[in-house]
């Protein structure tokens, strides 16, 4: 394992450090239960937009704290869950008075976690929601599995309804507008390498110097299929067709595009793919309004992009476009 | 040799999870990276570390104030979907044990099978989807079949059935958590939780044997 750390068991702690010293005038990082949270929390009047999740997928959460976006987000270690005291201190340093939303990526341990977590919330007097993000069309949807996970679509819920809430929308109307959200956005990702967990020190799958993971999630476990490597251009095809049938996408259709970097792929590579992905919307009849490129929601150094599209009604762009300053995501602010 | 376990025997019974989860920590890290994502094992011994400082720091009063400080240590300390699920079994098995000095078989049965009813209502997982449930279910039946017997052998009767049931999850197709990703691809593996759920029960016949 070679990595730029210090100690496997110190990562997410010096992390933590580091984003506090870096954006002092965005965040402040509270320490046993650890969350980082907007500068200027509570904000008085406005929902408080709390998400979470293992560590290893930075920018999000935490670069997503901020005016615009979310105000508390609660890291986990690496890959696994942040635990219900995290969640609820976290709910309490945000309120408000006009309540909190939890934004829930769809694994069995941040689904038990918040649930927990909105049972102390509730029991303690606050107002509490949670929606769950499941987009990935890599999942097979089923009563029978853990169902879809939550991926990319995730950072666009965050950022549309931070931008909601920083507009001054009540709970109901933004937990509203989070699932409208979910239900239209879809994804789907591949790797070209596996990624190695701090304390685990190896990787945790190996692929061949000719092969590729297509469904690949955002914590290196494998995906559904292991296939010979192909250009970028098929790739595209590979993942823009299973998302674009599943919901379906169909001609007409406004959309953004976003093509999201693993953490391991250069920004060249990801307009290679998105140069594609663009012409494979239009293809399709789709208009690609909106669109963001760049690794938003990683898995450490995993090379690999994930491609999302998102159906878009008039609240989401304009949510989008309104102004937002985190520390990995600003515009118009 | 003993027929119940008091506050100490318990003690000394988490202090063995600790050390064992410790010593197989990247064994259990290693069943977790074949099909799901290579936490478990430093999530437990992290979890029951800090249990067995939590109770070496303040000694609770009774069975019951213990299995609650277990359930919430493990709550706040472990994440990942075993936190919740192993908290749940030990404040369940707590309720179980209210107004008990010490625990023997049946009442030890009535914590387990209180603790596996949480877990399930917690994770939604049923027998055979590869998860905790399939140590803990046949654990908790052998435990009950063999109440009657002296409680080292009663608790080695569960701990058998739970290696049985761990060893059974290998050709499973995973219908829960991480793994059920994976589909067809999770047969051939061993389930980190239930073997977790098996070490865990191992300890605890380990220790009642003395």
């Amino acid at each position: 394992m070679k990595k730029l750390i210090n100690a496997p068991e110190a990562v997410v702690a010096e992390a933590l450090a580091g984003m506090a010293a870096a954006h002092p005038g965005l965040i402040r990082v509270q320490t046993d239960p650890a969350f980082v949270v907007r500068a200027d929390a509570p904000v008085r009047g406005k929902v408080g937009l709390v998400s979470g999740g293992g560590s290893g997928h930075e920018p999000m959460h935490g670069g997503f704290v901020g005016r615009g976006m979310l105000d508390a987000a609660c890291p986990g270690a690496v890959f696994t869950s942040p635990t219900p005291d995290q969640m609820l201190a976290a709910a309490k340093a945000v309120d408000g008075g006009a309540g909190i939303l939890f934004i829930v990526k769809n694994y069995t341990g941040d689904v038990m976690n918040f649930e927990m977590a909105a049972e102390l919330a509730a029991a303690e007097g606050l107002t509490v929601d949670s929606v769950v993000i499941d987009d990935d069309v890599a999942v097979k949807d089923s009563l029978y599995t853990a169902g879809r996970r939550g991926v990319a679509t995730t950072v666009l819920a965050e950022k549309i309804c931070g931008g909601a809430a920083e507009a001054g929308q009540p709970l109901a109307a933004v937990a509203d507008l989070c699932r409208r959200v979910n239900a239209n956005g879809r994804s789907m990702g591949m790797a070209l390498t596996a990624c190695t967990v701090p304390h685990a020190g190896k990787p945790s799958f190996t692929l061949a110097d000719d092969e590729m993971e297509i469904g690949i999630g955002i914590h290196g476990e494998p995906g559904r299929r292991r296939v010979p490597l192909e250009p970028a251009d098929r790739v595209a095809e590979m993942l823009m067709e299973p998302v674009i049938e599943d919901l379906p996408f169909g001609a007409g259709d406004e959309v953004l595009l976003f093509v999201n970097g693993m953490g391991g792929t250069p920004l060249i590579e990801l307009y290679v793919l998105y140069r594609k992905a663009h012409e494979i919307a239009e293809r399709h009849g789709l208009k690609v309004v909106r669109n963001l490129v760049g690794s938003y929601i990683t898995s450490l150094e995993m090379a690999g992009a994930s491609i999302t599209l998102l159906r878009l009604d008039a609240d989401m762009i304009r949510y989008w476009d309104a102004p937002v300053l985190t520390p990995a995501l600003r515009w118009g602010a | 040799m003993t027929d119940s376990l008091d506050v100490a025997a318990l003690t000394a019974w988490l202090d063995r999870a600790a050390a064992v989860l410790e010593r197989e920590k990247a064994r259990l890290t290693e069943l977790d990276a074949a099909i799901g994502d290579s936490d478990h094992g430093v999530n437990m011994a992290r979890g029951f570390s800090a249990v067995a400082a939590k109770l070496a720091g303040a000694p609770p009063a009774d069975p019951a104030a213990l299995f609650k400080t277990v359930g919430m240590t493990l709550i706040s300390t472990v994440g990942g979907a075993a936190g919740p699920l192993y908290g749940t079994l030990f404040l369940q098995a707590a309720g179980k044990a209210t107004g008990k000095p010490t625990l023997d078989a049946p009442a030890l049965a009535e914590c387990l099978k209180a603790g596996l009813a949480g877990i399930v209502q917690r994770g939604k997982a049923e027998p055979g989807d590869k998860t905790m449930v399939d140590a803990l279910g046949p654990a908790v039946a052998a435990l009950d079949a063999a109440a009657g017997a002296p409680l080292p052998q009663a608790l080695a009767a569960a701990a058998a059935a739970a290696e049985a049931g761990m060893a059974a999850t290998i050709p499973l197709v995973a219908r829960k958590g991480r793994a059920s990703y994976l589909g067809e691809r999770s047969a051939g593996h061993q389930d980190p939780g239930a073997t977790s759920s098996f070490l865990l029960l191992k300890a605890l016949a380990d220790t009642a044997a003395g």
